[in-house]
């Protein structure tokens, strides 16, 4: 089984585009949404979603105020700053629990926190685990991780070929936790400034985790000599530039329909989209 | 003040509102720009500062005296992260896991747990064209963004406009970088991905208890529902910006808006002015 996760550095390059078309387009296979903190792929699939399960993860301190005595030891132990007036602020509160090891009238306990729910869905293009992390939680990572065993159980179970994932934006913990250990990256950048920095950055970041990397240029039109100078970098550094995906509205058509661009046009995105993931495919073959 | 710049979705146009934003007040008042997309950092792209000053960000990570260590476990009982773990007669730490709590060193029965500092990632300052400037940028392999974000917010000065720019997404990093500021500029574009992670945004923002406001970028793409929604949970939308392919090219250059298309000064300076009415009626408010 082969795993293709889609990253980008930088957010908005069209990651979530592209997966759509990968879904309409691959056979085989399990869709994962890794961006678990603003997961927008089911907006593409028109899920039905058939299990929902509570993701419970982390703690939070909570200070029983009749046992307080107020002494302030936590207050000055947190390192986060968490603690105000013998309250605890759950939004900086990191989970711990070293205030409360130290309380010396056993005033604080940690309460598990639900973080979110995963669910498995059956969409008109296969199975898809997606998952929502509660507004302003930790532990992204985690669910990212749980997110890609869960599809991974599924692929085996179904005997299916392929995951494939629309990863999160940036270069930290959910990140991390949806490259790590898998077949392939895809890149998607564009012909940016920012967009050019920040593909450097997330390809560092598999290079670190000895992830094999391609890259495609989204809107690859918005700027020829930027588009030059990503082939001139991807070239220096081994990096196959796998697909140019043309500025076009169709995109954002499809989108407001809710469904994938393959599905919607059969332009010039369509047939581009549709050549990448061949080369993925033999790249994965091969 | 303290103003920050969030989405929910990327790409919707943040380093383009804090960056114009910025430029558009240095006239008025003393301004700073804190980059706290430690992750993928881009204002100073648009921004080109003179860094004067770099700074290592550590989080303490345990180190543990074997000669004092008698392998009790007491570390690895209280470490919530898995950071610490005793096998036997040998402890092992792993610091890319570890928060820096302190929580092992203090409890170890033994004193035999100092700590010592691990560089997750830089903070650099310096100053473009009269805006001070600051940004933070992760270390490549490094997972955890809120401390370096935190180090970035420490060089907040109050006695300035102060602009916060943030990743994407709703999660702990978006968290860190927003709070504390007395209002939050939500970037959006009319498009269902952008609709569907604003909700998320306006959802954090709101549980985050401060005033908040929209701005709508690439109007004439996508449908009338951002708007729709905007109208019915009566968020206001403080400023419109067109669906225009000069103002893409200006940002695939390193321009930034204002510089480029001089006449969106006067819009960012109105934008300002709607933000501090909100700021300064809701302070002059009776607090409960």
């Amino acid at each position: 089984m082969k795993e293709v996760v889609v990253l980008s550095g930088k957010g908005g390059t069209g990651k979530t585009s592209i997966v759509g078309s990968f879904a309409a387009i691959a056979k085989n296979k399990v869709m994962a949404d890794c961006d678990v903190d603003a997961a927008d792929l089911h907006l593409l699939l028109s899920p039905s979603i058939k299990e929902t399960n509570e993701f419970r993860s982390g703690q939070v301190a909570v200070i029983d105020n009749d046992k307080c005595i107020e002494c302030g030891l936590c207050q000055e132990l947190c390192r986060f700053n968490a603690i105000k007036d013998y309250k605890v602020e759950p939004v900086s509160c990191e989970g711990c629990g070293f205030c409360s090891h130290i309380c010396p009238v056993d005033a604080i306990n940690m309460k598990e926190c639900k973080a979110g729910d995963w669910f498995i869905s059956d969409t008109k293009h296969g199975l898809l685990v997606h998952a929502r992390l509660g507004i302003a939680q930790e532990n992204s990572g985690k669910l990212v991780a749980l997110v890609r065993q869960k599809a991974k159980e599924l692929a085996e179970k179904n005997g299916l070929d392929y995951i494939i994932s629309d990863g999160p934006p940036g270069i930290g913990c959910p990140v991390i936790s949806s490259l790590s250990g898998t077949s392939l990256a895809l890149i998607v950048t564009e012909p940016t400034l920012s967009g050019i920095h920040d593909m450097e950055r997330v390809l560092a970041v598999c290079k670190h985790f000895g992830v094999p990397a391609m890259v495609c240029i989204n809107k690859y039109d918005l700027n020829d000599k930027n588009t030059i100078a990503i082939h001139d970098y991807c070239r220096e550094n081994g990096i196959d530039v796998a697909a140019m995906i043309p500025f076009d509205n169709a995109v954002t058509e499809a989108m407001v329909k809710g469904v994938s661009v393959v599905e919607h046009s059969d332009g010039r995105v369509a047939r581009e989209i549709k050549s990448l993931w061949q080369h993925i495919d033999r790249k994965l073959q091969g | 003040m303290i103003i920050s710049i969030a989405s929910g979705k990327g790409g919707t146009g943040k380093t383009l509102v804090a960056t114009s934003l910025a430029l558009s007040l240095k006239d008025r008042c003393k301004v700073q720009l804190l980059d706290c997309d430690v992750e993928e950092p881009n204002d100073h792209i648009l921004m080109k500062p003179d860094i004067t000053r770099n700074e290592a960000v550590s989080i303490p990570v345990p180190k543990v005296d074997e000669g004092k260590c008698t392998h009790c476990g007491k570390c690895a009982e209280v470490c919530a992260y898995h950071a610490i773990a005793v096998l036997g007669e040998y402890v092992l730490t792993f610091p890319e896991l570890c928060h820096g709590c302190g929580a092992c060193s203090y409890l170890c029965p033994e004193k035999a747990i100092s700590e010592t500092p691990h560089e997750i990632g830089v903070i650099e300052t310096g100053n473009a064209g009269g805006i001070a400037f600051g940004h933070g940028k992760l270390s490549i392999g490094q997972p955890m963004a809120p401390p370096v974000i935190r180090k970035v917010k420490s060089l907040i000065d109050k006695d300035s406009v102060v602009v916060i720019d943030t990743s994407p997404g709703t999660s702990c990093p978006v968290v860190e970088a927003v709070k504390d500021s007395d209002f939050c500029l939500l970037v959006t574009e009319p498009t269902p991905f952008g609709l569907n992670d604003l909700m998320l945004a306006v959802e954090t923002v709101r549980q985050l208890g401060m005033p908040y406001g929209i701005v709508l970028n690439r109007v004439g793409v996508g449908d009338g529902k951002t708007e729709e929604y905007c109208r019915k949970e009566n968020i206001p939308i403080l400023l419109t910006i067109p669906l225009d392919t000069n103002i893409a090219s200006l940002y695939s250059r390193g321009v930034p808006l204002v510089e480029g298309m001089p006449d969106y000064k006067e819009d960012f300076i109105g934008l300002y002015e709607k933000i501090e009415e909100v700021v300064s009626e809701r302070s002059s408010r009776p607090q409960r």
